[in-house]
C-alpha cells in the first residue's frame, strides 16, 4: 500500500511538473502533428494505400513523439541534483521508476489520443469502427514502450549524445510491441475485429509488458544507485 | 606461457577449420535438391551458434557484473559481445549469399531474417553505449543492464522460425527435431565445424580481453599522471 502511494507520489510530482511547464507536451503533440503532415507526402494521402499503413504511421508518430517525452523523464532531473535527491529519498528504485513510467505513460496516452482525430481528419478515415478494442491496444502498447523508454532514459541520462543514444537503443528494443501494435491498430482501424490468427499480436504484446515491467522493476535499484 | 597456449589454441582451431573445409569441398557429395550451395549452411549455422554462445556468455557474465561487481565479467562481456556481432555479420552475410541462389533475393523481411538483424543492430547500440561512457564503474553497470534487455532479442530470433511461418527453413539439426531432416554425414560436419568456430571464438575473447585489461590499465595510469601533475 506504501509502495503504491510513493510510486503515486512520484507520478503526480511528474505530471504536476509538465502540467506547469508543459515543455515536453507541447513539444510532443507539435512532433507528432508534424510527422502526420510530412506523411501526406510520402504516400498518396486520398488512396486506399493509407488504409494499409495506418497502423504503422500512427505508431511511427507515437514512438517518435514519445521519445521527446521519455528524453526528458529523468534529464529534467539532473538541474539542481534533483535525481541524486529522489535517489536518496526514502522510497525503493522500483517505484521511482513506475512513478516515472506511469507518469510518462499518462503523457504519453494523451499525445495518443489527440494525434487520433488529427489523423482521421487529415487522412479522412473512420477510425472510431473499434473503440474499445482500438484503446485496448494503445494502452497496452504504450505501456510497453514506456517501460523500454523510461528505463532506458535513467540509464542513459549520464550520457554524452544522450538525445542521440536514447532513441538508437530504444527503438531496436521497441520492435515487438511496435509491431504488434502496428499490425493491430491497422486491423481495427479498418472495422475488421481481430482474426484468430492475429491473437498471437495481443499475446505478444501482454508477453513484452510482463517480460518488460519484470525486468526494468529488478534492475532499476542497480541502474540508479549503483 | 598463457600466451603460447593461446595462440596454440587459435592454431588447432584454424588447421581444425582447414581439416573441415577439405571434408565439406572434396569428400561430401552435392546435395539432392540444393546442390553444392548447401555447403554455406556447414558455416552458417556454425557461426549463429557461436554468436548465440558468446551472447549468453555475455548475458551471465553481465549478470555476474552486477552481482559481484568485478570488472573482470565485464571484460569477458564486452570481448564477448564483440566477437559475437563479428559472428552474426557472418551469419548475415552466409545467409544473404544463400538466399540468392535459392531464392534469387538477397534479403526477404521475413521474420528470422528481420529479428536476426534487429539483434546485430541492438548488440551494435551496447558496443555504442559502451562508447558515450566516460566512467569505467558507470560504464560497466550499464552496459551491463542493456545487456541482460539485449538477450531478449537473442531469444526472439532463435524462437521465432517455431513461433511465426518463415521462408527461412525451419529447424534442421537433429537436437531439435529428433533426427531424420539432415543427413547425418553432413551434419556431423557442421558440429565440427561449430566446435571449430566455438574454440576460434574462445581464443578471440581471450586475445580481446587482455586487449581491454591493457586499455584499462593505460587509462588508470593516465588519470594517476594527471593527479600527480
Amino acid at each position: 500500500m506504501r509502495y503504491l502511494r510513493q510510486t503515486l507520489t512520484i507520478a503526480a510530482k511528474d505530471l504536476r511538473s509538465e502540467i506547469r511547464t508543459k515543455e515536453s507536451l507541447n513539444a510532443a503533440i507539435s512532433f507528432a502533428i508534424v510527422i502526420l503532415v510530412l506523411f501526406s507526402f510520402a504516400v498518396d494521402p486520398s488512396s486506399e494505400q493509407i488504409k494499409e499503413m495506418s497502423g504503422g504511421l500512427l505508431w511511427l508518430v507515437f514512438a517518435f513523439a514519445g521519445a521527446l517525452i521519455l528524453n526528458r523523464s529523468f534529464a529534467r532531473e539532473q538541474n539542481n541534483d534533483c535525481l541524486d535527491a529522489l535517489v536518496s529519498s526514502p522510497i525503493p528504485g522500483s517505484a521511482l521508476f513506475l512513478g516515472k513510467a506511469l507518469a510518462n505513460f499518462v503523457l504519453l496516452t494523451v499525445v495518443e489520443f489527440v494525434s487520433m482525430p488529427i489523423f482521421g481528419i487529415l487522412y479522412n478515415m473512420d477510425w472510431m469502427r473499434q473503440p474499445l478494442w482500438l484503446a485496448a491496444v494503445l494502452l497496452l502498447a504504450t505501456w510497453g514502450i514506456t517501460v523500454i523508454g523510461t528505463m532506458f532514459s535513467a540509464l542513459t541520462v549520464n550520457l554524452r549524445m544522450r538525445e542521440l543514444m536514447l532513441p538508437t537503443l530504444i527503438y531496436p528494443m521497441m520492435i515487438p510491441a511496435l509491431m504488434a501494435a502496428m499490425r493491430l491498430t491497422t486491423l481495427l482501424i479498418n472495422g475488421e475485429g481481430i482474426p484468430a490468427d492475429d491473437w498471437i499480436w495481443v499475446k505478444l504484446i501482454v508477453g513484452f509488458d510482463i517480460i518488460f515491467t519484470s525486468l526494468a522493476v529488478t534492475l532499476v535499484e542497480i541502474v540508479l544507485v549503483g | 606461457m598463457r600466451e603460447k597456449i593461446l595462440y596454440g589454441a587459435g592454431l588447432i582451431a584454424g588447421l581444425y577449420l582447414v581439416r573441415n573445409l577439405y571434408q565439406i569441398l572434396l569428400v561430401l557429395p552435392d546435395e539432392v535438391d540444393q546442390g553444392a550451395i548447401y555447403r554455406i549452411l556447414l558455416f552458417h549455422v556454425p557461426a549463429w551458434i557461436t554468436c548465440f554462445s558468446a551472447y549468453f556468455l555475455a548475458g551471465a557474465a553481465s549478470v555476474m557484473y552486477l552481482i559481484k561487481k568485478d570488472m573482470r565479467y565485464d571484460t569477458f562481456s564486452v570481448a564477448s559481445v564483440e566477437v559475437g556481432l563479428a559472428f552474426t555479420l557472418i551469419g548475415l552475410a552466409t545467409g544473404s549469399i544463400w538466399a540468392r541462389i535459392i531464392w534469387g533475393i538477397w534479403w526477404t523481411w521475413d521474420a528470422r531474417l528481420t529479428w536476426a538483424l534487429i539483434t546485430c543492430i541492438i548488440y551494435a547500440g551496447y558496443l555504442m553505449l559502451r562508447h558515450a561512457v566516460d566512467d569505467p564503474t558507470a560504464r560497466a553497470k550499464n552496459s551491463a543492464v542493456l545487456c541482460i534487455f539485449s538477450y531478449a532479442s537473442v531469444i526472439i530470433t532463435y524462437k521465432s522460425i517455431d513461433w511465426w511461418r518463415t521462408q527461412h527453413p525451419g529447424a534442421v539439426l537433429s537436437i531439435r527435431t529428433g533426427g531424420g531432416r539432415m543427413d547425418p554425414a553432413m551434419e556431423s560436419i557442421l558440429f565440427q565445424n561449430a566446435i571449430a568456430l566455438l574454440l576460434l571464438a574462445g581464443v578471440m575473447v581471450a586475445v580481446r580481453m587482455r586487449q581491454e585489461d591493457t586499455q584499462r590499465e593505460v587509462e588508470s595510469l593516465r588519470r594517476y599522471a594527471h593527479a600527480a601533475v
